[in-house]
């Protein structure tokens, strides 16, 4: 009896010390490891989307509360001026989930570009969504506004031959990325007045 | 007769390198040795790992009843396994994205538990320091001469940096998974062939 105490003793004190411990390294590295993952998973896609712009995108960030989820946004500047954003958003591709960034000039609401930062899309088939300029570049200049689909049906997204799951994942994303916008762009602009 | 501290330390530099004489912890040995970042990187991770590992189960080796000692030694080596996630997604996040999940793997990797069963759970804290640091070390080094190797003949890169000239054409198949054995059983061999000499 003595030694099942100990040893339920034991493993108790070990559990609840290893486990303060980490939550307390957790607290501590969690913004640390947020930007991390930032700068190298979604950081790519932000800069390319964001090329022309005179700031740090990453640096100039601020949350806006929609609904229950929280939204990063980025912002670039062009000429001094913030007036380029881009946010997350995903939908739903051959494999999993396609996450990506939208670009918006908030002054003419048209798109300056996407980027997608993760995907699990068929190697050199869905996958050339991610890296295939002339796929994602194809977005760059419409207005964001109204249901994005791809041309088989009845849209004007050019599909990825071969792909069109992975097509009208990025499709339906960026038409969600229509409604997030629109939900959004008041508290946007409040932010962005103040960066000014 | 009782080993000297300096023995202790380097027996995992040599008479018990890890994969090569223990033959121990080859999973990640294979796997992430493709490049000398990886390769040390790894290295390093299990470094930590094992001296802390080892220090800590030598300082409880009288408090832990050796009924659940097994299951002490795991929330051990966990707890420091997770400490080097975090903080290599705090500090070196892309090693963290090439090395994934080999990371969390160093909990079930012989190496930590093994020592902690065979040396530390017996020995004082200074030995099992010298004996975690000396095997950890050994680790080290052994997969960053595989990896300098593989990624030598690989992709004609060391470090990253280029080391032939650009007609250097990459032998493809040490990349590969075959590439580890074969190099790994060579190693071995040589290993072998030098001890057997001394």
């Amino acid at each position: 009896m003595r030694e099942i105490i100990r040893m339920i003793t034991v493993l108790t004190v070990l559990c609840a010390f290893s486990g303060g411990l980490l939550a307390a390294l957790r607290d501590g590295t969690q913004e640390k490891i947020e930007n991390q993952q930032l700068e190298f998973v979604k950081g790519p896609a932000i800069r390319d989307i964001l090329k022309g712009s005179s700031n740090d995108p990453i640096k100039d960030r601020f949350k806006i509360k929609d609904g229950e989820t929280e939204r990063h946004v980025f912002v670039g500047k062009s000429g001094g001026k913030p007036e380029m954003v881009t946010f997350e958003t995903t939908g739903k591709g051959f494999k999993g989930d396609i996450a990506m960034m939208v670009g918006v000039n908030v002054t003419d609401d048209k798109i300056v570009g996407i980027g997608i930062t993760t995907h699990s899309e068929t190697p050199g088939i869905g996958a050339k969504a991610q890296t295939d300029p002339r796929f994602s570049g194809q977005f760059k200049g419409m207005p964001l506004t109204g249901e994005f689909k791809i041309k088989k049906e009845g849209g004007q997204v050019d599909a990825i031959s071969g792909a069109t799951i992975t097509s009208r994942g990025v499709a339906d994303a960026v038409s969600d990325a229509v409604k997030i916008y629109s939900r959004i762009k008041p508290a946007i602009s409040d932010k962005l007045n103040e960066l000014k | 007769m009782a080993k000297t501290i300096t023995q202790e330390f380097t027996k995992g530099l040599w008479k018990e390198i890890p994969p090569f004489r223990l033959v121990l912890g080859l999973c990640p040995v294979l796997a992430v040795t493709k490049s000398v970042e990886n390769g040390f990187g790894m290295g390093v991770a299990v470094i930590f790992v094992l001296v802390g590992s080892n220090v800590l189960v030598s300082m409880l080796r009288k408090i832990i009843p050796s009924k659940v000692r097994i299951a002490c030694f795991i929330i051990v080596v966990a707890t420091f396994v997770t400490v080097v996630e975090l903080l290599m997604q705090a500090y070196t996040y892309p090693l963290f994205l090439k090395l994934g999940i080999f990371i969390p793997l160093i909990v079930v990797n012989c190496i930590p538990l093994g020592r902690a069963e065979a040396f530390a759970y017996k020995n004082g804290m200074i030995p099992s320091f010298a004996d975690g640091l000396g095997l950890g070390i050994g680790y080290a080094v052994s997969l960053t001469v595989l990896a300098a190797i593989r990624e030598v003949l690989g992709s004609g890169t060391f470090y990253g940096h280029t080391v032939f000239g650009p007609s250097f054409q990459p032998f493809n198949f040490m990349i590969e998974a075959p590439g580890a054995f074969v190099c790994l059983g060579l190693m071995l061999c040589v290993m072998n062939f030098i001890g057997k000499k001394g």
